[in-house]
């Protein structure tokens, strides 16, 4: 369960970007689908980790990335959703992860 | 509350519509959730790099027989090359215990109900530890095949040790961490005879997370295989 450690580092980024403002009402973060986080995890840990500081009953907008890769063998964009999955065109496991790795707070609304 | 005049306030945006945007400001972050650690990470790399330590990072689910191999290692470099340790562990100070008995010194991190060591506190057991130049820096990762593979120490790379006992299919099960490391050490290779462990298959999953992982099959135990990992160690330092 590292997402309760990543939410300490969301509330960290937070409380240093909503410096100079009341209350933070909603949280946006970019989770991608290969960056081994839970986004039902995050979204527990969330009401948790948020109470009793400017983010106490904001809300947790969670954008997901999709996994995307590099085939080395056909050179070639493909659609990664698992580590394990070979290369839909010529079944190589030879693919460079280009995106989905994604962990960041995106912005946040403030008043 | 009234969605007309705003008044009453609440946890509703205020004036509804478009007019919102002027009570309820959006404000860009755009930053890496593990942007602190990362840092940390990087100046820890940058420490050890100046003084040619090699770093490993070893990672597994409890019992894969890390510590085991540790003490193992120390054994076998003793008057070559000196060897430190970090110990993460969420409770006790057995696995440092067992390596100083083994003849290196060691710091134990206890993480509590932390499941994995992160750049900071091995910042600060570095510092503690003061290991010598051209050292090597062995560090245990607290027991677990998902959360460690996410936090970078600053070491040279992560070593992910999988035991016979565990099942062929674990690089398939947590391909993140089987896709961080750089080496798979398959363990307990004694007990090969009495398990129905398909050591190929075991390898074919770890290349498919992984194409480029290094396998390096052992016993911490009794010793066999034992070689290929010290050679692989020399090489990297
Ligand atoms: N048969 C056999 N047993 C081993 C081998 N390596 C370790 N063990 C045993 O496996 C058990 C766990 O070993 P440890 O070295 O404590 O494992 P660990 O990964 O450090 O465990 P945690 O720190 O608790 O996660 C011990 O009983 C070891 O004696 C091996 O190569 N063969
Ligand atoms: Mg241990
Ligand atoms: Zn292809």
């Amino acid at each position: 369960m590292h997402e309760m450690s990543l939410m300490q580092s969301v509330l960290e980024i937070v409380e240093e970007a909503s410096r100079g403002f009341t209350k933070v009402k909603k949280v946006f973060l970019e989770i991608g689908a290969l960056s081994g986080v839970d986004p039902q995890a995050m979204d527990f840990c969330f009401d948790v980790v948020m109470r009793d500081t400017l983010a106490e009953g904001a809300t947790l907008e969670i954008i997901r990335k999709p996994g995307e890769g590099w085939c080395m063998q056909c050179s070639k964009r493909v659609d990664v959703s698992e580590r394990y999955d070979p290369c839909p065109w010529c079944g190589s496991y030879q693919i460079q992860v280009t995106g989905g790795e994604e962990m960041r707070v995106k912005e946040i609304e403030v008043e | 509350m009234c969605t007309v005049c705003g008044c009453g306030g609440g946890k509703y945006e205020k004036f509804g519509g478009s007019r919102s945007r002027e009570a309820n400001r959006l404000v860009k972050v755009e930053q890496d959730i593990l942007a602190k650690n990362d840092a940390h990470a990087e100046r820890n790399r940058a420490w050890l790099k100046a003084r040619n330590i090699l770093a490993l990072n070893l990672v597994s689910s409890p019992g894969s027989g890390k510590t085991t191999l540790l003490a193992k290692t120390i054994e076998e470099i003793r008057g070559r090359k000196s060897v430190s340790v970090i110990e993460g562990d969420q409770q006790t100070s057995f696995d440092a215990d067992r390596i100083r008995q083994a003849g290196a010194p060691a710091i134990q991190i206890n993480t509590g109900k932390g499941c994995h060591l992160d750049a900071k506190m091995v910042g600060d057991a570095m510092m503690k530890l003061d290991p010598g130049e051209n050292s090597l820096l062995l560090i245990e990762n607290v027991g677990n095949l998902v959360c460690p593979a996410s936090f970078d120490l600053g070491e040279a790379c992560k070593v992910a040790i999988l035991s016979v006992t565990e099942g062929e299919d674990k690089p398939m099960k947590y391909p993140d961490m089987f896709h961080a490391a750089k080496v798979m050490v398959l363990n307990k290779i004694d007990l090969l005879p009495h398990l129905d462990f398909e050591v190929e298959k075991c390898i074919d999953y770890a290349r498919r997370v992984n194409p480029e992982i290094l396998v390096i099959q052992l016993s911490a135990r009794t010793g066999e295989g034992l070689q290929g990992w010290m050679d692989w160690m020399e090489g990297m330092i």
